[in-house]
């Protein structure tokens, strides 16, 4: 279903937690809320939860203003970052309990209960641990019987607070696709929250970007990642390089020859990879050296600094394994830029 | 007995439970309070004083009543010491030391709460009594030990005996040992490094130990029943003279003596909550 | 196991806890154990199989296991309101809780008696309203074991409540439970281990329980009298055998209960998934 935000404001006493946020999200999508710790991303999801009420402004489901219906009528489905098991039931019991707690009118019997929580165990390939507690689970099972649980109920949206948060990395990775395919297997609308944008990269069909209770941005991935519109989204997605024009980097980027060519702004942000680089044939040909460079693993990331400057501004490239080899460069040696793309900002 | 903290518990608002149910709960649970708790405190003070205060007085300095405060702070002043020493070595070897029989030591040290205070004086009387294990021997050598002071101080040594130990041992287990390790491997003695390092941590906790263990000296009352025969002005402790003014009938005696036990009550809580909340700060 | 190489006192202070606990606790306790011992078995029945003193039991065991049981309902609503709604004076309140801890019984016994009796206080009240009898009959036992083991129950089920992880309400509510269903369903079962530690802990010390009740039980042989008293008597009486035999007994029966009870705690934890 679709979910339309209107002028959602929230305050924690003085401090201002969300500001104005209007935000639709269609039918079916995979949206990530997206931002650093603190930019009230989990407030808004626990407010369109209905968790969280809001201090003005409205929650629409469908078009249906929800505003003032309880959580426990709202019909969504929440993954708690902890997950929230009830640790006195089983893994079944925990599964069946949305379920088991419907108005008796609407309540199936133990038998349906049954074929469809362990139809879910099976959908998230855990039906073989129906009988444990969560105590007995690792932090990867836990978060699955938890959507599990959350899903049990035919939810009309899925909310997850950062739920890989708490996991650890090789099973982060793992879970991230898994939640893809299972998402576009299921088509539920659904709402996640992160504040890692690789994750928000990787997983969803659409980036919402919060800064400090407000929406920055709120696009495809691709499009934030190509099309930044400000210095905070450009920063926040992917690394990126940041030049002040007319200020200390002018002489900087002058003097390394590194051409701007057309400025369209104060500041210029540009993306390692967006970087060229050349082995320069002479140390006259360009103060630039290069310091030290990583192996990423497909890529290497090179740290470029000037020669003799006071200052100890480095320059990140990055580029294709294959590439490096190629220009056969090694520490110290004098390198020539080329800035293929820049983002313009004031 | 642990120390809790208790924090105001913020719901969101949509979590709250109705207002009705909030009001009523909270009635409830203040009247209960309130008849059990608060009124008995009131009426010890408006009995003692229904007299005016003369006849409060006067029941106070009578030479009985002033006995048996007398008895009352002896046996303090020398179970208290005593066990908080116990408390102390049993908390150092439980908490420092790994040894077989340690959880059953640890066991028995609470034994002496889950028996009846008459049996904690029953048994003193077995050993010591007449027809008891050392009885003839006692009586042989005119030493008497029931019906008498030492009975009475072997009695309280035994209800208080947990008191310390039970609140330290949690304590010095929670703050590990490592801090006294830096200490002795930067050259510090074992005694510096006990006064110096583990002493400051534990204080609070200590005092606290210290305190419950001196109020329930001061006021056991089943137990010392039990071995000390009654005799007025010789082996009648406060809460004991308590019972026999009010058995003869004699209240305000009975109510004075109470009040000034019901002030060692208040004075016990409020030091309670003031350690309890020190302590927190302590953690932080 | 690991032993620190560094810190010292190990023997000196297990030795002096040893000998301590030996002198203090473990031979003064053992001759109850030697006493029985020189008994012979129909010793034994003759004490216990006395009407007054099988009367006796029964007051116990139905006084303090009615105490418990108000306890634990009204020391579980104390709790909850302590620790989940915010009131003006609720740290005074809070802090009250430990009275009967910190008063002593013969104190807490004569005030007791005082304010239930015929004209006193409270009692007048109940007589002339509902013509209800307090003090002098197994309800003023039941009253005083009431007042003494209040914060047996809230100061076991307090600190529960208080790390109960409120996301699982979250969690349940937004799975479709009602408040209600929240409560019983995910709530208490969490509690309730606790509780009836604290209902444990309450029946234990109201079996013993002698300085409160004794002034307010009237204590009348058949109906009012409890077994510490029973004991006492028997020791005026220099019966040492019967007061010993009487003692055992009630260890062992309470014993027994508590362990009846401790059963029933690792069955609920078990099948709750806390073991």
């Amino acid at each position: 279903m679709s979910i339309l935000l209107s002028n959602i404001n929230k305050k924690f006493g003085q401090f201002s937690a969300l500001q104005n946020i209007n935000l639709e999200i269609p039918e079916g999508e995979l949206v990530a809320l997206l931002g650093p710790s603190g930019c009230g991303k989990t407030t808004l999801l626990r407010i369109i939860a209905g968790l969280e009420g809001a201090d003005g402004g409205e929650v629409c489901l469908n078009g249906k203003d929800i505003t003032a219906q309880h959580v426990s009528n709202r019909g969504i489905g929440f993954v708690f970052q902890h997950y929230a098991l009830f640790r006195h039931m089983t893994v079944f019991d925990n599964v069946a309990f949305g379920l088991r707690v419907k108005p008796k009118k609407h309540r199936p019997d133990e038998a349906t209960i049954a074929k469809k929580v362990h139809a879910l165990l099976e959908l998230v390939q855990l039906d073989w641990l129906h009988d444990r507690f969560p105590d007995q689970l690792s932090g990867g099972q836990r978060q699955r019987i938890a959507l599990a649980r959350a899903l049990a109920v035919e939810p009309s949206v899925l909310l997850l607070d950062e739920p890989f948060g708490a996991l650890d990395a090789s099973v982060r990775k793992d879970l991230r696709l898994w939640l893809r395919h299972l998402h576009q297997e299921l088509h539920v609308t659904s709402i996640f929250v992160t504040h890692d944008q690789e994750e928000a990269m990787e997983v969803a069909s659409q980036v919402v970007v919060l800064n400090k209770g407000r929406i920055e941005q709120q696009g495809i991935p691709s499009e934030i990642y190509d099309h930044p519109v400000n210095a905070f989204v450009s920063k926040f997605i992917g690394q990126t390089n940041v030049f002040h024009v007319e200020k200390e980097d002018s002489q900087w980027l002058e003097h390394a020859g590194i051409v701007l060519d057309d400025p369209q702004g104060l500041i210029a942000h540009v993306r390692p990879h967006d970087i060229q680089i050349e082995k320069a044939q002479s140390a006259e040909q360009s103060p630039i050296i290069l310091k030290d460079w990583q192996h990423l693993g497909a890529t290497i990331r090179l740290e470029l600094s000037k020669i003799q400057s006071q200052s100890n501004a480095i320059v990140y490239a990055q580029m294709p394994n294959e590439q490096f080899k190629n220009l056969n460069l090694s520490k110290g040696d004098h390198v020539l830029l080329q800035i293929k793309q820049a983002h313009w900002f004031n | 007995m642990h120390i809790a903290t208790t924090q105001t518990f913020t719901a969101q608002p949509t979590f709250r439970d109705p207002r009705w149910l909030r009001v009523s709960l909270i009635l409830i649970a203040v009247s209960f309070i309130v008849l059990f708790l608060c009124v008995p405190l009131i009426l010890v003070l408006s009995e003692a004083f229904s007299k005016g205060w003369q006849a409060y007085w006067s029941a106070l300095s009578e030479p009985d009543t002033v006995s048996a405060i007398k008895l009352t702070l002896i046996t303090a002043l020398v179970t208290v010491p005593l066990n908080t020493l116990f408390g102390l070595c049993a908390a150092w070897a439980i908490t420092r030391f790994e040894f077989k029989g340690k959880s059953l030591l640890t066991t028995l040290i609470d034994l002496p709460f889950s028996v009846s205070p008459v049996i904690s004086g029953l048994i003193f009387v077995l050993m010591f009594g007449a027809q008891g294990w050392f009885g003839e021997w006692l009586s042989a050598h005119d030493i008497k030990i029931i019906f008498a002071v030492p009975g009475i101080i072997l009695a309280t040594l035994f209800i208080t005996f947990p008191f310390v130990a039970r609140e330290l041992i949690p304590l010095m287990q929670e703050m590990g040992s490592e801090e006294e390790e830096a200490a002795l491997s930067l050259g510090a003695s074992s005694w510096t490094t006990f006064f110096k390092i583990t002493l400051p941590n534990i204080k609070w906790g200590l005092l606290y130990g210290v305190l419950l263990c001196n109020a329930r000296a001061m006021g056991e009352f089943g137990a010392v029943s039990v071995v000390s025969g009654h005799i007025r002005g010789l082996t009648n402790t406060l809460p004991l003279h308590i019972e026999v003014s009010y058995n003869e009938y004699d209240f305000v005696a009975s109510f004075a003596s109470a009040s000034i036990l019901a002030g060692l009550a208040i004075v016990t809580l409020i030091l309670k909550s003031v350690l309890e909340w020190k302590q927190s700060q302590n953690r932080v | 196991m690991r032993q620190s190489h560094v810190i010292q006192g190990f023997a000196p202070t297990l030795g002096l806890t040893v000998v301590y606990l030996s002198l203090v606790v473990l031979i003064p306790l053992s001759t109850l154990v030697f006493k029985s011992l020189q008994l012979s078995w129909d010793d034994y029945l003759n004490v216990i199989g006395n009407a007054r003193v099988l009367a006796s039991f029964r007051v116990s065991f139905i006084t303090s296991l009615a105490a418990a049981t108000i306890t634990s309902f009204f020391g579980f609503i104390i709790a909850w309101v302590l620790v989940r709604y915010p009131f003006p004076g609720k740290r005074f309140l809070d802090a009250l809780i430990d009275l009967p801890f910190a008063l002593p019984t013969s104190v807490a016994g004569i005030v007791l008696a005082t304010i239930y009796q015929p004209n006193g206080a409270v009692g007048q009240f109940l007589q002339d309203n509902f013509n209800l009898k307090i003090a002098y009959t197994p309800l003023g036992i039941v009253v005083a074991l009431i007042f003494i083991s209040l914060p047996f129950v809230v100061r076991t089920v307090e600190p529960v409540l208080q790390e109960f992880d409120f996301t699982m309400e979250e969690a349940a509510a937004s799975l479709g439970a009602s408040r209600w269903q929240v409560f019983s369903k995910i709530i208490f079962p969490n509690i309730f281990p606790a509780l009836l530690t604290g209902f444990a802990l309450s029946f234990a010390r109201g079996i013993g329980e002698y300085g409160s009740v004794i002034f307010i039980a009237g204590n009348l042989p058949y109906v009012s009298e409890v077994i510490p008293l029973l004991i006492v008597t028997k020791l005026e009486q220099y019966d040492y055998s019967g007061a010993t035999v009487i003692a055992l007994t009630m260890l062992v029966a309470s014993f027994l209960l508590l362990l009846l009870i401790n059963l029933l705690q690792m069955w609920v934890r078990k099948r709750s998934g806390q073991l």
